[in-house]
């Protein structure tokens, strides 16, 4: 909210500065989000007289005039305005001062050949207004040189402050002004509201159908007012808050919300007919509102209307057809307590936000009514005339007094900060509490947002400042800080920098994608109503897409070889699962002067890393099942493989991803990728520190190899398992290292290490062991090759 | 031949020999069966007992001078011989080696654990929640009723309604429900932070539809702001590892807290970046918000089904993407969610620098 530093005056007696009220605001809890002094806008234009007047010889418009600045010997200034004459007396901007309209700066400049030392004004142009028929005219006893924004009064700051939402009684001066108060910034000064009395009876009937939504609806004509531009005054005070100044009806109820937080509305009683009623809206009843637009109302929404229909979004918005005009000649006034939940639900249901919605939703004080009609009634009866009727009061606002009991104690005890009983008495008085012998505090009208006794050690905290909070130690157990995190938090550490290690990445992606990317991947569970794009509108159910779409931006940025991970959440149907995601393309070895050509990723890289992963965890890489993968569309069918616990646990998944999908990334080359599901990894037993007891075997080990025929389709890791299993005691390693196809067949190499325990190994030992090896691996169909 | 002239023969010989092969046919002339020294060594045996105690120590020292000779003479040929060798296989080491790949740890996951590493050392523990949470966890049991005016500054995402009376489900707007649901599970007293994934409808240079709060609660007897300010203060020290961070603790306002306080810390401007430190008044610093604050709204905790005459506390929460850009000095908050490899490289972090009390939490 915006408001000159003068408008606090109104308000307030005492003597203070900018930065005091700057500082006072900041303390107190409204945040200064800027502060603006209009007359730094009018550096450089001075008041001056135009001592002649002639015409420019090679342009008709043009004069070329000869200004007194107040100094020295008189300027000359080319002027197009038609009323620059000999004689005026305006405003005249000097070489070097910007206009503010435009952001020129001017400059002494030749116009047709003849000089310019600057610039006579428009209104426009200083920002004053919109007339720009001429230049300003100033009273022609206006002070010749004179500072034009001393002249104008223009040296008034104005502060921008941010109002926190459970305030709304400081979306007014006045209320500002009251906390300035209690700040001891001067003395608030009460309202005086002058007693109007009406001269006649309120020639339109005024009443409330909708007491829950409409409690009151409080209203006066005044007949004979003549609309137009308000007073300078007016004008002025308005756009130091940031209001355009409309007309001067509309400019007396927007000074009135600006300047007592209190909205109200003015109808053209020409265009009423029938009774004027808050009441219900009928489903699909259409309102027309004055920001030109229509709204399909529903039945839960409050309306103002008459015999014709809607005119008022009561509370929100005025109705197109019965807001006044330059014709308008008697003025409906209306003053109502809306229901502060109902206007919260009606605007959030129609999209629309007014400054009158934002301040009934917060809910106004409910005992202003009188107060800002006749305020109101003043202010237009000052600036447009006319003569007010008696007042009509429909239904009464709820302005039950509530009260807290209070234990001061808890200034202390919650907010951290001894404050003496008379301080915290004082400080409640002057916030307009009533504080009882017993601590029994009245709140005021005005404050809605006071519900416990929190809120009041928080009104005595905050006048005082948090800065006098005494900082305090928390109580620290005894001993050294105990570990926190937990298994789960453990594991996603550890996998996270196991996944660095091996010279990934670690990217963060958004958790939402587009709906074609989920469909790729299995389709998503969970899509936004409301996404910010299409781009992001589904729950991502794998952390592929986001690698994807970020390794395909980084190839076009010519990377050459891409090694990304994540570690976030999939989000399907039975909930969040914790996951990471490697994803590998391009060059895995670069091309080099040893080693050749570049060697591109390979699924057996994807293979590694899942490996090496789950080791890094802690899962039983050597005793997982080495399976298929689910599904179809991710992944290359015959290149890729999963890691279980069981058929059906899924620890990891590995290879390379289906070239369909990755060409929807825009990936031409092949992509590798590990997905771990940190979730389905089992957890550890809880045991202590200590590990199994070993001693290293004192013995040699013996390494034998062994070559195999095998049918083509025969599937390696088989073999690797039934040697390992041919003689548990002695065979501790089995590894394929040698693979070649030939005619339909297979040689496949394995290397066997043999650990000896007791004694080593004999000729009759070795020989007994390679017997079991070539047998075990006969009998599923591997042959020692002769 | 007398055995001065045989030896200076014989080590001329050694000496002149400049091949193993060569050296080898000096040492068979001389000390091989039918050498000349071996002759001389066989002669001792028909000489009387007399002579050979005459001759015999010549003819030893003879002997051993030649082999001394002859082993000097091979480890020098074998030597030169090594030498030559080394020189032949020498390499250009200046050729690349095998790059081998630098992973790296993305800055919100090096603040988090920075984080975690801190609070644990105060004695709290790191929770979680969901981040497709309901309406009464993100908004209504945080105090903020349907018709709260905070509603409309959280920018929500919704998700379709159910369709079965029940309020959409949304994607949390804040780490704060995970207070609720902590405060649901298990009794006081409580100390935990709460980092994580939150989502607000909103973007633009300094704002992401999706960034990293975290969260802090403490609820336990006689907890007041007094203790939040202190919290606060040495959560910052620790984290900018500066003793030099004043804090400026503004009354602002958040359904879930009473009293409230929007928090300010003092920083200079430095190179086009912002230092935090020094206090925000003094010439050439300001102030700049940087996280909110309060003692949990007693109405929460009894959402809660707890006690609030027995039970209080504070919370805290905080960007922690802003947290890392004013640590580290990342200037676009959205190039954090871009997996670009360059600035992973450049602003990540070395997979080993785990912070640690000991080590220090900065890597």
């Amino acid at each position: 909210m915006k408001f000159a530093l003068s408008s606090l005056h109104q308000f307030l007696d005492g003597d203070f500065t900018l930065d005091d009220v700057t500082a006072a605001l900041n303390r107190i809890g409204h945040e200064v989000e800027g502060v603006e002094n209009p007359a730094e806008r009018l550096a450089g234009f001075r008041v001056a007289r135009v001592i002649s007047a002639e015409r420019h010889a090679e342009a008709d418009r043009l004069q070329v005039l000869s200004v007194d600045t107040g100094d020295g010997a008189p300027l000359q200034v080319v002027c197009g305005a038609p009323n620059a004459r000999a004689g005026l007396v305006g405003v005249l901007g000097l070489p070097g001062a910007i206009v503010p309209a435009n952001g020129m700066e001017l400059k002494t400049s030749a116009i047709r050949g003849v000089t310019s030392n600057g610039m006579m004004c428009s209104s426009r142009e200083l920002e004053l207004g919109d007339d720009h028929d001429g230049i300003i005219e100033l009273p022609a006893d206006a002070p010749v040189g004179m500072a034009f924004a001393d002249y104008s009064d223009a040296n008034d700051p104005i502060i921008d402050v941010a109002i926190t939402p459970n305030r709304q009684d400081c979306m007014g001066v006045m209320g500002i002004a009251r906390d300035l108060a209690a700040a001891g910034l001067g003395h608030f000064k009460p309202v005086s509201a002058p007693d109007i009395l009406g001269t006649f009876a309120c020639p339109i009937a005024i009443r409330t159908d909708d007491v829950a939504g409409c409690p009151a609806f409080y209203g006066r004509v005044i007949r004979g007012v003549r609309n137009g531009p308000s007073p300078a005054w007016l004008q002025k005070w308005l756009k130091a808050a940031g209001q355009r100044p409309i007309s001067a009806l509309v400019d007396c109820t927007n000074y009135l919300m600006l300047a007592y937080g209190r909205p109200a509305h003015a109808y053209d009683l020409g265009k009423l007919s029938g009774a004027v009623r808050a009441r219900r809206a009928t489903d699909g009843e259409i309102a027309q509102a004055l920001n030109g637009k229509s709204y399909m109302l529903d039945a839960s929404m409050t309306v103002i209307a008459d015999d014709a229909g809607v005119h008022d979004i009561a509370g929100i918005m005025g109705g197109e057809d019965s807001g006044c005009s330059d014709a308008t000649r008697d003025v409906l006034l209306e003053i109502a307590y809306f229901t502060p939940e109902n206007i919260a639900l009606t605007g959030q249901k129609l999209g629309l936000a007014s400054d009158a919605r934002s301040r009934f939703e917060r809910g106004v004080d409910p005992a202003f009514l009188d107060n800002g009609l006749a305020l109101l009634t003043d202010l237009i009866l000052n600036c447009c005339g006319g003569e007010a009727s008696e007042i009509v009061r429909a239904g009464s606002p709820p302005i039950a007094t509530r009260h807290i009991a209070y234990d001061p104690a808890r200034c202390a005890a919650l907010g951290g900060m001894t404050v003496t009983l008379e301080r915290q008495r004082a400080i409640l008085h002057s916030l307009g509490f009533g504080v009882g012998d017993d601590w029994q505090v009245a709140i005021p009208s005005w404050r809605r947002d006071i519900d416990g006794p929190a809120d009041l050690v928080e009104e005595v905290t905050r006048i005082i400042g948090f800065d006098a909070i005494a900082s305090v130690p928390l109580p620290r157990a005894p001993g050294v800080a105990k570990p926190t995190a937990t298994p789960a938090q453990i594991t996603e550490r550890r996998v996270r920098r196991a996944a660095a290690a091996l010279g990934f990445a670690e990217a963060v992606t958004w958790s939402f994608i587009s709906t074609a990317e989920a469909a790729r991947v299995g389709g998503g569970a969970h899509s936004l109503a409301n996404p910010m794009s299409e781009d992001l509108r589904v729950m991502r159910p794998s952390l592929l897409p986001g690698l994807l779409s970020a390794a395909a931006r980084n190839m076009h940025r010519g990377a050459a070889s891409i090694r990304l991970f994540e570690l976030g959440r999939r989000y399907l149907t039975d909930g969040e699962h914790p996951t990471l995601t490697l994803l590998m393309t391009g060059d895995a070895d670069a091309r080099s002067w040893d080693g050749g050509k570049a060697r591109a990723f390979g699924p057996f890289d994807a293979k590694a890393a899942a490996q090496s992963l789950l080791h890094a965890v802690g899962a039983p890489v050597d005793k997982l099942l080495l399976m298929g993968v689910d599904g179809e569309g991710i992944w290359h069918p015959g290149q890729s493989l999963s890691l279980r616990l069981g058929p059906k646990a899924i620890l990891a998944e590995a290879g390379a991803l289906h070239p369909a999908l990755t060409r929807a990334f825009d990936l031409s080359g092949p992509v590798m990728a590990v997905n771990i599901y940190l979730d389905a990894l089992p957890a550890k037993r809880a045991s202590g520190p200590a590990r199994d007891a070993f001693a290293p075997p004192t013995l040699q080990s013996v390494t034998r190899d062994f070559a195999f025929i095998v049918p083509h389709d025969f599937v390696a890791g088989d073999l690797v398992r039934a040697v390992r299993g041919a003689d548990k005691a002695n065979i501790v390693a089995a590894r394929i290292f040698d693979r070649f196809a030939k005619d339909g067949q297979t040689s496949l190499a394995v290397e066997v290490s043999l650990q000896p325990i007791d004694k080593s190994y004999d000729e009759a030992a070795l020989k007994a062991i390679s017997d079991k090896v070539v047998a075990a691996a006969a009998k599923i169909g591997a042959v020692l090759r002769g | 031949m007398d055995l001065e002239a045989l030896a200076s023969e014989i080590l001329a010989a050694v000496d002149a020999a400049s091949a193993l092969d060569t050296l080898d046919a000096v040492r068979v002339a001389a000390l091989g069966k039918q050498g000349s020294v071996s002759a001389l060594l066989k002669s001792l045996g028909a000489m009387s007992p007399d002579e050979r105690q005459q001759k015999g120590p010549a003819i030893h020292a003879l002997r051993e001078q030649v082999s001394d000779a002859l082993a000097g003479k091979k480890s020098a040929l074998e030597a030169a011989a090594l030498n030559a060798q080394l020189a032949a296989d020498a390499l250009d080491m200046s050729l690349p080696a095998r790059a081998e790949p630098r992973g790296s740890i993305h800055p919100v996951s090096q603040v988090m654990d920075e984080l975690a590493e801190i609070f644990a050392d105060l004695g709290f523990a790191v929770a979680e929640g969901p981040e497709i949470e309901d309406d009464w966890h993100n908004f209504t049991a945080l105090n903020i009723p349907p018709t709260h005016p905070a509603r409309a500054m959280h920018d929500t995402f919704y998700f379709p309604d159910a369709g079965d009376g029940t309020p959409a489900k949304l994607l949390r707007t804040h780490t704060s429900p995970v207070q609720i649901r902590t405060m649901m599970a298990g009794e006081p007293p409580i100390r935990i932070i709460a980092p994580g994934r939150v989502y607000r409808c909103d973007s633009d240079a300094t704002h992401t539809p999706m960034f990293h709060q975290i969260e802090g609660l403490v609820i336990d007897k006689n907890i007041h702001m007094g203790h939040l300010k202190w919290t606060l203060e040495t959560f910052l020290k620790a984290f900018f590892e500066t003793d030099d961070i004043v804090l400026r603790l503004r009354p602002s306002y958040f359904p879930f807290t009473e009293p409230s306080a929007e928090v300010d810390v003092g920083y200079r401007q430095e190179k086009g970046r912002r230092i935090v430190g020094g206090h925000g008044d003094d010439a050439g610093h300001a102030w700049m918000e940087l996280l909110g604050s309060g003692m949990v709204n007693a109405r929460v905790i009894e959402n809660c089904g707890l006690d609030p005459n027995v039970w209080q506390g504070f919370a805290f929460g905080v960007g922690v993407d802003r947290l890392a850009m004013l640590k580290y000095g990342m200037d676009d908050l959205r190039a954090f969610f871009d997996g670009d490899v360059r600035w992973l490289a450049h602003y990540g972090f070395a997979p080993l620098a785990q912070p640690t009390l000991s080590g220090g939490i900065s890597a």
